[in-house]
């Protein structure tokens, strides 16, 4: 009973829905969802506590935990390795955005915009029937398990992001850092990976943490074609025990484990900003 | 004997040759018709009005900037050859900028060392060496570790004046140094560049300071509108200018 309690604690009851379109929205909003999420167990263990019989809703939450974060762990894992793919190839992409080459260039931006531009949901779709379900490697097939197809589905979006991110951290680093690396003899590409990229990391942080932050919320659309993840898990959870008082209560303890996972980096993001703005 | 360049004509023991180079930015023509030569050891300040095409010059000397027309010798490599190597160029001439260009994630001594590492692939034991010693000579010795954001204007400038000496260029080319530092600092960076001169480096020095070039150059340019108006030794060109236009300059800022 004190569970839900604590996390409610520290939060004022006016925040959640006060001022969204203010520069703090997100964290306020993020309040705002925690303080529905316990005030819909409250009421459900208050519901639970009169109906007698059955076990209570929060020692069905309970007993149930492990596999509802069984489930859960998947979006961890589907967003990280979406997250770690997209960056690595939309930071090329996004190098290549200021290619000297316009065939080079000129693509990159392309791609960027149409991913960037795409809902995601269609990405997934088109990741999880275009590629094959399984590879010939010399010989040898190697299976693709749904969730990894997945995962690329969620790479791709990420990857226009970054590559916007990079751009735009590239841009920002001023003419002269690029004029003297220039007279100093180093070649475009020193230049690019040994002066301006080790500036950028920090401007880019906050922004890259943002988007790991939305990505591990937008996993579970992987849902909907047919990945099983913590919504999955939820589901399942509720066919088998065939209670309509666990519904709410179920998703929102859902999605409190995405509060707890999300909100933390949501906070490391505004510190970072905060601190690093003062530094140049 | 140069890479990428071609011998050119121009007289055997000018360490820098300009005949004749134009260049425009679009319909505006910057430079219209520029020949000075500068001979080893020798150092050479340029002055003259804002816009005049002083910092142009400067890049068409390293080949930051490409000339439309004319000819530029450095150290017998041919600037304005179409082959011309421009990293090999860029190793024998040195520049600082008005605004340091410091690299900021990198410490004073890393900034120093960097380019001898990456770009002349030498020794990084060597280098690390050869950066405290260039790091004494700018009078700057116990900042090695620090970021460029610590340290003030004038050291930075030093810092930067340091990095280019690292790549033991045969030409130093000063772009208003001393321009955006506080006065106190200003001295520290001008005594840096006057031990350079007395060292025997080829110096080319766009300067605001006028009693400095007045002091330590061999000649002076004055530049207006592109073009070289008149050059001498200091001593006349600051003491009897010829051309009206040198004289309402010279009044203006003296
Ligand atoms: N990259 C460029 N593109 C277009 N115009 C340029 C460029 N660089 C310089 N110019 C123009 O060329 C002219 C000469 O510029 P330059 O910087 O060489 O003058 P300067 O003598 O160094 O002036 P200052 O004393 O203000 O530094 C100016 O009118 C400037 O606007
Ligand atoms: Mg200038």
């Amino acid at each position: 009973m004190s569970r839900p309690f604590a996390v409610l604690l520290p939060f004022r009851p006016g925040d959640g829905l006060a001022g969204i379109a203010g520069h703090r929205a997100d964290r306020r909003a993020a309040a705002g969802l925690a303080l529905a999420a316990g005030l819909i167990l409250v009421h459900a263990a208050a519901h639970a506590a009169t109906a007698g019989a059955k076990p209570a809703v929060l020692e069905t939450l309970w007993r149930w935990t492990p596999f509802l974060l069984g489930g859960f762990v998947w979006n961890i894992v589907i967003s990280a390795l979406a997250m770690a793919v997209g960056t690595a190839l939309g930071f090329l992409l996004g190098i290549a955005q200021i290619s000297q080459v316009r065939a080079v260039r000129a693509p990159s931006w392309f791609a960027t915009q149409l991913l960037r531009n795409a809902p995601w949901l269609v990405l997934l779709f088109y990741c999880m029937y275009l590629l094959p379900f399984q590879l010939h490697v010399f010989g040898t097939r190697i299976g693709i398990p749904d969730w990894l197809k997945a995962a690329f589905g969620f790479a791709l979006p990420v990857m226009a992001y970054v590559s916007e991110i990079v751009r735009g951290a590239i841009r920002s680093i001023p003419a002269g850092q690029w004029e003297s690396a220039e007279a100093l003899s180093f070649t475009r590409s020193q230049t690019i990976w040994m002066i301006v990229i080790p500036q950028c990391l920090k401007r880019m942080l906050p922004a890259w943490m943002n988007l790991y932050a939305i990505v591990t919320m937008a996993s579970v659309l992987a849902n909907v074609v047919g990945v099983s993840e913590g919504l999955t898990a939820a589901r399942e959870m509720l066919a088998a025990e065939q209670r309509v008082e666990l519904l709410l209560p179920v998703y929102a303890y859902v999605l409190l484990w995405f509060f707890a996972y999300c909100y933390p980096i949501a906070r490391a993001t505004v510190f970072l900003e905060r601190r690093w703005a003062v530094a140049h | 004997m140069a890479a990428g360049g071609t011998m050119s004509g121009i007289s055997g023991d000018a360490v820098v040759s300009l005949r004749d180079v134009h260049k425009s930015f679009g319909a505006t023509e910057v430079l219209g018709g520029i020949s000075m030569d500068v001979g080893r050891g020798d150092v050479v300040c340029i002055i003259g009005p804002s816009g005049s095409g002083k910092s142009t010059l400067l890049r068409c000397i390293n080949a930051l900037v490409p000339v439309d027309r004319g000819e530029i010798v450095v150290a017998g490599m041919t600037v304005t050859s179409p082959t011309l190597d421009k990293l090999a160029l860029r190793r024998k001439v040195g520049i600082v900028f008005q605004q340091y260009n410091l690299f900021p994630h990198k410490t004073a001594l890393q900034n120093v060392m960097m380019a001898p590492i990456h770009v002349l692939k030498r020794d990084r034991r060597e280098v690390e060496e050869l950066a405290r010693q260039l790091m004494r000579k700018v009078r700057l010795s116990g900042k090695e570790a620090c970021y460029p954001g610590e340290l003030s204007g004038g050291q930075q400038q030093r810092v930067a004046i340091a990095r280019s000496l690292a790549m033991k260029p045969e030409v130093m080319m000063f772009d208003e140094v001393t321009a955006a530092l506080d006065p106190e600092t200003v001295k520290e960076v001008l005594t840096t560049i006057r031990e350079l001169a007395e060292d025997g480096m080829t110096c080319m020095l766009v300067t605001h300071e006028m009693g400095f070039a007045r002091e330590i150059a061999d000649r002076v340019y004055f530049t207006d509108r592109g073009v070289i108006v008149e050059h001498g030794p200091p001593k006349e060109l600051f003491g009897s200018p010829r051309d009206p236009r040198t004289r309402e300059f010279l009044e203006h800022v003296l």
